[in-house]
């Protein structure tokens, strides 16, 4: 594409401090996401995939100090004021999470809590509102969108919340949907019609689509790029056909391989040792003390940021395939 | 092989303001000694019932189950503790089924003492060679629970319903809760159990690909009632059901690509209030004929080993 990535985001870091300890959740994060497009943001529990969603949204905890850059349609969204924030979240980017019956209000039905959401971004009266939710109920292939309205949640099952958060999301007219593990709580086969709604919805409406996941069969089946968490770092970045096929990072090939398939080997490879506590400052790379290709100069050293021949960029000292020491850094990260 | 786990006509009905509610419906189906055994299907779709109403924490409604010699007249009357040295039990949230206020050695050797009635030194010492079994040492033994991570929690989960040496562990979705790679040492440590203590499994999973590394046999169901079973590899590469088909295609593989639709099976199941008085998949199914909706199909055992309800059956290898 020839004009500037819907989100660019660089070097971005939130760190937490306490009087004894300082906790770092993320840094250096650097990435882009094209509109049109969906980016799968993987990795395990507590690599910092929602801390990186919630500073999109300027939704850090105070008590963290967030620094470097996130550019978001045009708007900076880090240090931003409140009001610049307000039109940011919804409006410019919504997001939808886990559990969909944790986000509607069980007492109010779907239109008398939905509709206001509607009134106050778009600006209309309340017929119009819903007539709005009642359009992208319809767009998330919901079945009765009208009767919908007039229901409350326990009425629904979970694959139809979902439809009616993402409806919801969208009847704002975002231009990013933070998707935080949507699927999760849902059956395969919903989980199969929610997978295909959201790609559609990415291509009819050019929408842009963080997809945060861990779930490396739902990259394959959804995601166009992929970037690659371990320990509050982005370690890889890159299309999803090639990271599959050839991942960089060791990280990432260890992840690749712990996934049970169908006809797999009857022993699944595991990543020995621990995701490392984020509390305590390290030299190098955080992977390296799991790092089966680990050599010393990985203990001293931060890695540096390689770029392959396929645009695959990787943090790493020993990359797995093709992008070689000799291939030109990049910045972003340090 | 014999027979570990019989259970035969196996229904539970609760009765709702709404009316019946059948969330199991003459399920028969057994557990050979050493057999690991996989229940998949959607939510409501009665596994989780079923699982529960083996361990007696859900009172079936009809239907028999017998245990290991004991036939069901007998099993039904097995006293509580006597019916934990026989079956264990590993749910799906190690957050929520481990005790907050205990060490994990106490979790462990508590049954050993008070169930096996073991002297407290000798429970304690069967606890920690548990412990080390799965993998801790003994650094970890006097950790809470919220000193672990989930995967760890596991495995403590898994060691304390091995404990009482029981014939048959029923997991109910023990990885659904876990990151890829954790899953991956959990499933492994379940292969080396099952090897090592010469247990019985049943599974209950919606994931497709755990089942294939986890189990011999796979049981589908589908509002509260068996649509095929068979060994895995056979069912897995010819489903015959196209609900199983259906189930199949619906998984997201790393390597189909973006372009693929994933979703060929529309809408969700019927509410298992009012059931359908044909196929229970009748309303979803892409092959439905008017004998679907009016005549239910009866599950029939073939000569290879698979079971089939279907009026219409596909015979055609599945490739993803």
């Amino acid at each position: 594409m020839t004009d500037a990535p819907l989100m660019t985001i660089r070097d971005l870091g939130v760190t937490f401090a306490s009087r004894s300890r300082q906790f770092v959740a993320i840094s250096g994060v650097s990435f882009d996401l094209e509109a049109g497009t969906v980016l799968g943001l993987v990795g395990e529990s507590g690599s910092g995939k929602s801390m990186t969603a919630l500073a999109i949204l300027g939704l850090v905890p105070p008590q963290g100090a967030v620094t470097g850059s996130i550019r978001l349609d045009g708007i900076e969204v880090v240090g931003a004021d409140k009001s610049t924030l307000r039109s940011v979240r919804g409006g410019v980017a919504a997001m939808i999470f886990q559990n969909p019956g944790a986000a509607l209000n069980p007492y109010f039905t779907i239109g008398g809590q939905l509709t206001e959401i509607v009134m106050r971004h778009r600006r209309v009266g309340r017929a119009a509102a819903r007539a709005i939710l009642v359009g992208a109920f319809g767009d998330t292939r919901l079945a009765d969108p009208e009767l919908a309205l007039e229901r409350y949640p326990h009425q629904f099952s979970g694959g139809q919340l979902q439809r009616i958060v993402i409806a919801t999301a969208l009847a704002c007219n975002p231009k990013l949907l933070i998707a935080d593990e949507p699927t999760t709580a849902l059956d395969v086969t919903v989980q199969a019609q929610i997978v295909d709604t959201l790609r559609e919805l990415a291509r009819s409406r050019g929408l842009g689509i963080l997809f945060i996941t861990h779930d490396l069969g739902l990259v394959g089946a959804l995601c166009d790029r992929v970037a690659v968490m371990y320990a509050g770092r982005i370690v890889e970045t890159g299309r999803v056909q090639d990271f599959l096929e050839g991942p960089q990072h060791p990280y990432s090939e260890r992840l690749l391989a712990a996934v049970p398939r169908f006809g797999g080997p009857g022993r699944l490879a595991t990543i020995p040792g621990q995701v490392p506590d984020a509390s305590v400052a390290r030299k190098g790379c955080a992977f390296q003390p799991r790092c089966q290709y680990a050599m010393p100069v990985c203990a001293t050293q931060s890695p540096p940021v390689l770029r392959s021949a396929n645009g695959a960029v990787v943090a790493c000292h020993f990359p797995r395939n093709g992008a070689s020491a000799g291939a030109d850094r990049t910045g972003g990260t340090s | 092989m014999t027979a570990l786990l019989t259970v035969e006509g196996l229904t539970k009905v609760y009765a709702t303001p709404r009316g019946d509610l059948t969330a199991l419906d003459d399920v028969s189906f057994s557990v050979d000694r050493g057999e690991a055994v996989a229940i998949v299907g959607e939510s409501g779709c009665g596994k989780s019932t079923l699982a529960l109403s083996i361990v007696r924490l859900v009172a079936a409604t009809r239907g028999r189950i017998s245990f290991d010699g004991l036939p069901a007249s007998q099993f039904q009357h097995v006293s509580p503790r006597r019916l934990a040295l026989l079956v264990g039990m590993v749910f799906q949230n190690p957050y929520a089924s481990l005790n907050p206020r205990m060490r994990v050695l106490d979790s462990i050797s508590e049954p050993l003492r008070i169930i096996a009635r073991r002297p407290r030194n000798v429970a304690r010492e069967q606890a920690a060679a548990l412990l080390g079994s799965v993998g801790f040492g003994p650094e970890t033994f006097h950790r809470f629970p919220h000193e672990l991570s989930g995967g760890q929690r596991q495995r403590v989960a898994i060691a304390r319903a091995l404990a009482l040496n029981p014939g048959l562990l029923v997991l109910d979705e023990p990885t659904a809760a876990l990151d890829v790679s954790v899953q991956a040492q959990v499933l492994n440590l379940l292969a080396d159990m099952r090897a090592t203590h010469n247990l019985s499994y049943l599974l209950i999973s919606h994931n497709l690909a755990t089942v294939e590394h986890v189990a011999d046999r796979v049981i589908v169901m589908y509002l509260g009632t068996i649509v095929e079973s068979g060994p895995v590899e056979q069912v897995f590469a010819r489903p015959r059901h196209p609900y199983t088909r259906a189930l199949l295609e619906a998984v997201p593989r790393p390597r189909m690509g973006a372009q693929h639709g994933l979703a060929r099976l529309p809408g969700e199941p019927t509410s298992a209030i009012d059931r359908p008085p044909g196929c229970p998949f009748a309303p979803r199914c892409a092959y439905r004929t008017g004998t679907c909706d009016s005549v239910p199909p009866v599950l029939t055992a073939g000569a290879d080993g698979r079971q089939l309800a279907c009026h219409h059956p596909l015979n055609k290898a599945f490739e993803p």
